[in-house]
């Protein structure tokens, strides 16, 4: 028997619907991973920041980014529903169920490497969360007018100290160098759309003029070079990682893994 | 016992007067303007909030507090939303918080000086020859700086 044209229609609008909403909440936890394990590596700097003010900024900045993932873990849980929480979000995923961009997992290595990874997302943070905050969709766009407040200050902090070193001492500028040539090639990741960001209709790679401008001018008064031609890796945002994630959550699930459902 | 029919919005928000900030204890929660609306559902009362930074460690605490405060004035059923738009704004801070914060040696947010810059007004001498140290300071919301007159080191509640 021949369905009725009608049905049809029907059923593939409610498939397309449904392949909407959990291609959002995998958008949603891909925003989520990426802060919150930026967050987790900027905190690895507590106590043994190069001098007292920059131990609070870097961490200061963490706490920024885990309220952020806060926000966006509690919208996906919402949007998962079936039991979900930020902290069974947050905890209880394993490292191929983690969506985060590969540039925010990359260790600490110096300092420079350090701030040079901030500014490298805090850039793309900016531009991302100013068109999200004219979403449609309304909790993004929330969270997102929100996390733009705070983001304008860690870009303002991370190209200060991009620049402060870059065109520092001979030193400095060296160590500079060596964390571009180090982190560079994650770069590339952040623009290139995911299966899921596509559906949910956000194109990401819009942005990727905008955050050469940016980052080609603080590089200019860093006096330092933007790498031409560098092949690009790419996986974090669809599960497949380096391997320093599993370090990463080793130590941070580790409490919520060995004694289940601890809260103090 | 507090019967639904004496309970006014205006007594809730007299109460919420009593709720401080942990980390800023001479700043209630409507001097924050924290507290963004009260509303009463028959015999529920509910609160909405919302944060001032995202990160902000002391919210979890103020809506325990916020909680505490109501059931020691005798409401039982109370519900504590929190809400992300419009995001909160120093300019929802009240003139008499602003007050209170000087008086207690932290520079209150000023308009004009959205990015933290030399020149803040130091909360001890009035001396405007202050210098940034750090934009980043004890708390999320403060940056920190120096006077260059008294040589006292003073927090900035950043303009926001």
């Amino acid at each position: 028997m021949q369905e009725p044209a009608s049905s049809k229609i029907e059923n593939n609008s409610k498939e397309s619907e449904s392949l909407k909403v959990s291609a959002l909440w995998t958008y949603t936890l891909h925003l989520a991973d990426s802060n919150l394990i930026l967050a987790q590596r900027n905190a690895e700097w507590c106590g043994h920041g190069p001098i007292l003010e920059q131990d609070i900024a870097i961490t200061n900045i963490s706490l920024d980014l885990i309220g952020q993932s806060r926000n966006f873990y509690q919208y996906a849980a919402m949007l998962i529903g079936d039991g979900a929480t930020e902290d069974s979000l947050a905890y209880l995923r394993t490292e191929r169920e983690f969506k985060n961009c590969l540039l925010a997992e990359h260790p600490n290595g110096d300092w420079a490497q350090t701030v040079l990874r901030q500014f490298l997302i805090s850039a793309y943070q900016f531009l991302l969360y100013e068109k999200l905050q004219h979403s449609t969709n309304e909790q993004l766009a929330a969270i997102a007018a929100k996390a733009l407040k705070e983001v304008t200050y860690h870009q303002r902090w991370s190209s200060e100290w991009v620049i402060r070193l870059g065109d520092g001492t001979e030193e400095s500028h060296q160590r500079m160098l060596k964390a571009i040539d180090e982190l560079w090639r994650y770069t590339g990741e952040m623009f290139m759309p995911a299966d899921y960001e596509v559906a949910a209709g956000f194109d990401v790679a819009l942005l990727k003029d905008d955050w050469m401008k940016k980052v080609s001018s603080v590089f200019e008064e860093a006096t330092l070079p933007v790498p031409e031609k560098v092949f690009m890796q790419t996986g974090g945002k669809t599960g497949t990682h380096t391997e320093h994630l599993g370090y990463i959550l080793t130590e941070l699930q580790y409490l919520q893994r060995t004694y289940p459902n601890a809260e103090w | 016992m507090v019967t639904e029919s004496t309970i006014t919005t205006q007594k809730i928000w007299d109460i919420l007067e009593h709720v401080t900030d942990p980390e800023i204890p001479v700043l209630n929660i409507t001097d924050l303007g924290i507290v963004r609306d009260v509303k009463l559902n028959g015999d529920e009362v509910e609160v909405i909030i919302t944060p001032t930074y995202t990160g902000c460690p002391a919210m979890d605490m103020i809506a325990m507090n916020i909680k505490m405060a109501l059931i020691e004035n005798g409401y039982s059923k109370i519900k504590i939303t929190s809400v992300l738009a419009p995001a909160w704004t120093t300019d929802w801070m009240s003139e008499a918080g602003k007050t209170k914060l000087k008086k207690y040696g932290i520079a209150a947010p000023n308009k004009h000086f959205t990015i933290p810059v030399d020149g803040i007004e130091c909360p001890l001498c009035n001396s405007v020859n202050t210098k940034i140290i750090s934009e980043f300071g004890s708390t999320a919301c403060k940056a920190l700086y120096q006077c260059q007159d008294c040589k006292e080191p003073f927090d900035y509640f950043k303009c926001h």
